[in-house]
């Protein structure tokens, strides 16, 4: 893993009084899908926070595509081709469709090829673009989410659980979209909870406990391996 | 912008029940008006009642459209936005003083002019005064609302002081433009000039207002802050330098309002914005924290209720907005058209 795009150094990061992050250690490969998995409350999206900088590290240091953003404030982080999709889905409810990618076009207007693209993907954004998203289906906030991720050129994608509650048939829609994603060459951080996806969409793996990285390799060796996923999330995520 | 692709609106889709309940405070301002009408019985009277309610709503949308912007987009809670309105009104009427021949003359184009320059000095002196006021005062202070509190209540009797120094411990009697002074009559009711002009600006301001929020980038931007500020910072906005942009521009509409109101009173007092913050609140309250629609919805019906209610019986006209309130919060707690917060 020469020159990866994404690399953390042992990354503190508290919240409030509470220390979350115990020193992550995390490279991610340029034009591959990194699965960052590991039970709930480990530190995940608290990871993810940390790289767009809604938090602090406190001690450590994070390197985007080879310059140190560990004090960059989070809009310098986003311009210089972050796009991040968090957990909670970060809707602008009271916006229409077609205004929240006006917004996530940050650099200029959408481009309408680009928008043709997205809208391939996900019909349903053409059908309600000039509703308040705040009306849209939970499947269909989830696909304007991965949508305004879209709607520029991004060296980086951060996504965070983005099939966690959804029906199983807007799974494999979501799915579908980070494989197209992938196939373009981006390069994608994925925190995902359903092992059938992260099974199909992963390169690479790394594997969190506590607030450490606590196993990194390829997604493959972890897959066919029952015994080491037991052990490292506590459970055979075959099972699941 | 892009061309338009196929689409369904979903209002549509709505059960008629749910359509009703979205539009209920849109159509609260006629409902209002026609019990008004019902209550007063004369057409003449209830026209001046009307024109007089919507006068006062107008000045005190301009007043509050600031404060529930700068609330809902950074959390703030500024008690300050008062003073601005007072210093508004006093370099407002200043202006007026000044150019007394301008004030004096009988000629409508010399009179707007007067007016005019009084309220683009104005909302210059407290844009600026709010810009210094948001990095002395209030910066230090985001996220604590107890301190915010006392913080800008400090900021607002330090103003209140200063107005004193410079201008006198005193309240300023002055009249109107010649041109606005005096009433025209419609229909057998007698309207002031000035109200009308009131109505003119503050309808004038709030369809520019919304034009902004729906039209431009930086107005979509506000709005998406106001529901979720770290969301907009993920998408490569800096939140500060607009929050600072809107806490300057609230300011400078506080000083619109004073202007206007001083203009409206035709006596202007150091304590006058303390003393319209209360009805300021009670508008962005009922409004919904951070809705600029709510407000104004909400500051109709606060003018348009005093005035009816000042006629129809004068002795509860003091509570009749404390009322507005407990009815409105009692129906929707938060307010009428609550903005929703991601946190
Ligand atoms: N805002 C917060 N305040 C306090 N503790 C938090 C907050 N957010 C997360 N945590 C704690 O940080 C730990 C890691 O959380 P998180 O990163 O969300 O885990 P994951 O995404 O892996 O499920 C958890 O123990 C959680 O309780
Ligand atoms: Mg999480």
């Amino acid at each position: 893993m020469s020159d990866p795009i994404l690399r953390l150094e042992g990354i503190h990061t508290d919240i409030a009084q509470y220390h979350i992050l115990h020193g992550v250690d995390l490279e991610v490969p340029r034009g591959a899908v990194t699965m960052l998995l590991g039970r709930n409350g480990v530190g995940k999206t608290t990871t993810l926070r940390t790289v767009i900088g809604h938090w602090q590290a406190r001690a450590g240091r994070i390197l985007f595509d080879g310059a140190e953003i560990t004090g960059a404030k989070t809009p310098d982080r986003a311009r210089m081709g972050i796009g991040y999709v968090p957990e909670d889905m970060g809707i602008f409810s009271d916006l229409t469709v077609e205004e929240n990618m006006t917004l996530a076009a940050a650099t200029g207007p959408l481009d309408p090829a680009r928008r043709d693209r997205i809208f391939e993907a996900f019909p349903p954004l053409r059908t309600f673009w000039r509703s308040p998203a705040g009306t849209l289906s939970g499947g269909q906030k989830q696909m304007l989410t991965i949508a305004r991720a879209m709607a520029e050129e991004r060296r980086l994608y951060l996504i965070d659980e983005p099939t966690k509650g959804l029906a199983p048939a807007i799974v494999s829609t979501m799915a579908g979209a980070l494989r197209d994603l992938k196939r373009q060459g981006a390069s994608i951080l994925l925190v995902e909870q359903n092992f059938a996806v992260a099974k199909a969409l992963g390169d690479y793996a790394a594997v969190m406990d506590d607030g450490r990285i606590v196993w990194a390799g390829e997604m493959q060796e972890l897959a066919t391996d029952a015994g080491l996923q037991e052990r490292l999330m506590g459970l055979s995520m075959e099972a699941q | 912008m892009t061309d338009a692709p196929a689409h369904r609106p979903t209002m549509g889709d709505l059960p008629l029940a749910d359509r009703i309940a979205r539009a209920m405070p849109v159509l609260l301002v006629p409902i209002l008006l026609v019990l008004g009408f019902l209550a007063i019985g004369n057409p003449s009277s209830w026209l001046t009642l009307t024109v007089s309610g919507l006068a006062m709503g107008m000045m005190i949308f301009v007043m509050a459209s600031g404060l529930t912007l700068v609330f809902g987009l950074m959390d703030v809670i500024n008690f300050g936005h008062g003073a601005f309105i007072s210093v508004g009104a006093f370099v407002g009427v200043s202006v007026v003083l000044g150019l007394a021949e301008w004030t004096q003359a009988p000629s409508l184009l010399l009179n707007l002019g007067v007016v005019l320059l009084a309220v683009l000095a104005a909302m210059a002196v407290t844009g600026l005064l709010g810009w210094a006021f948001e990095r002395v005062i209030v910066k230090p202070v985001y996220g604590a609302h107890l301190k915010q509190i006392l913080v800008t209540v400090g900021g607002l009797i330090v103003i209140e002081q200063l107005i004193h120094v410079i201008w006198g411990p005193d309240e300023i009697f002055f009249a109107r433009p010649e041109m606005l002074k005096g009433a025209i009559t419609f229909w057998g009711a007698a309207l002031e000039k000035y109200r009308l002009l009131a109505v003119a600006v503050g309808l004038v301001l709030f369809v520019a207002m919304r034009m902004i929020f729906r039209r431009t980038k930086i107005g979509l931007i506000v709005r998406a802050g106001v529901e979720n500020g770290e969301m907009v910072e993920a998408l490569g906005y800096r939140l500060r330098l607009v929050f600072i942009g809107v806490f300057i521009a609230g300011s400078a509409l506080a000083g619109l309002g004073g202007v206007m109101w001083g203009l409206y009173q035709e006596v202007i007092t150091a304590g006058m914005g303390e003393e319209m913050m209360i009805l300021v609140f009670i508008v962005v309250i009922i409004g919904g924290l951070g809705s600029v629609e709510g407000a104004f919805i909400g500051a109709l019906l606060v003018g348009l209720l005093q005035n009816y209610i000042a006629f129809l019986e004068p002795k509860v006209a003091l509570i009749s907005n404390i009322g507005l309130m407990t009815a409105i919060l009692m129906w929707r707690p938060q307010g009428m058209m609550p903005v929703v917060k991601a946190k």
